[in-house]
């Protein structure tokens, strides 16, 4: 694992992989999208708001896929010292800031036909606001450690401990339509099982795999610009001082 | 009382700002990354 610690050899790989991850990922999702909202039939209970499903859920997995990736790079960063753990969990966070706000404003729009609402108060919908907070206060704390660590200070790690915390509410979004009564309907795809017929599964499992390398050329981007990013105040720190 | 909703008028709704945002995501990305190399390789030449 070191040895992509690396930034120059990151790099090199990230040049490449980039684009071979967001312009096949591209092609999927939308794809998968078109064909989801072309050919699946209208569902007996909820009509054709049935293919909102394929914009939702991947959005949905994502952002807390996002938060999974800070959670795991933070441990990395806070255990093993790898220097780029802490850029690739900074990198993570605005993509899945914004993958969890896309699930809450599309599941917003799904739920005032199905369900009569636009937003209930409940486990689900709760804990995913919630997840949205702690991406704000995330990107906030990462930017300050950052000001931080430019002028000499040690705040560093304290994202990193953020972002560990914030992960206890993971397993809260899962778990919640199973814990606490809900208008949202309990897990359809578990480990190995799925109670959504093929018509509907096939575009959206296609969706989210383009959905994911969307989200993985995305923190790629986003890890490159943060390294150019500090790249540049150390050669100009360099510079000043002498 | 009772409420008609045109269900496809969500569908396109959900679709319009799940799509945009997410190529606005890519594209705002895209053009941080560009930026902030460029600013790099300007101020290593200097």
């Amino acid at each position: 694992m070191h040895g992509f610690a690396n930034p120059a050899r990151f790099l090199r790989i990230a040049r490449w992989l980039m684009p071979a991850l967001l312009v096949p990922g591209l092609v999927m999702a939308l794809g998968a999208l078109a064909w989801g909202v072309a050919y699946a039939p209208p569902d007996h209970l909820m009509g054709v708001t049935v293919k909102i499903l394929f914009i939702h859920v991947p959005c949905v997995w994502l952002g807390m896929a996002g938060w999974s990736t800070i959670a795991v790079s933070s441990v990395v960063e806070l255990v093993w010292r790898h220097p780029l753990a802490g850029i690739a969990a900074r990198a993570a966070a605005v993509p899945g800031a914004v993958f969890t706000a896309l699930g809450l404003i599309t599941g917003s729009i799904w739920g005032r036909p199905t369900w009569g609402t636009w937003w209930v108060w409940d486990g689900r919908l709760t804990s995913f606001l919630i997840l949205l907070f702690l991406y704000f206060g995330y990107i906030a704390l990462a930017d300050a450690a950052q000001r931080d660590a430019a002028g000499g200070g040690g705040a560093g790690r304290i994202p990193a401990i953020f972002g560990l915390v914030g992960a206890i509410n993971i397993p809260i979004i899962n778990r919640s339509v199973v814990w606490w009564n809900s208008l949202h309907q309990p897990p359809s795809i578990t480990m190995g099982r799925s109670s959504i017929d093929g018509t509907y599964l096939w575009p959206l499992l296609i969706g989210a795999l383009g959905f994911s390398l969307i989200f993985g050329g995305v923190v790629l981007a986003r890890m490159r610009m943060l390294l150019a990013q500090i790249q540049t105040e150390a050669r100009l720190r360099r510079k000043a001082l002498g | 009382m009772h409420e008609r909703l045109d269900q496809w008028e969500f569908v396109w709704a959900a679709l319009a700002i799940g799509v945009v945002g997410m190529l606005t995501m890519v594209g705002w990305s895209l053009f941080a990354m560009i930026r902030a190399e460029r600013r790099r390789d300007a101020v290593r030449r200097k």
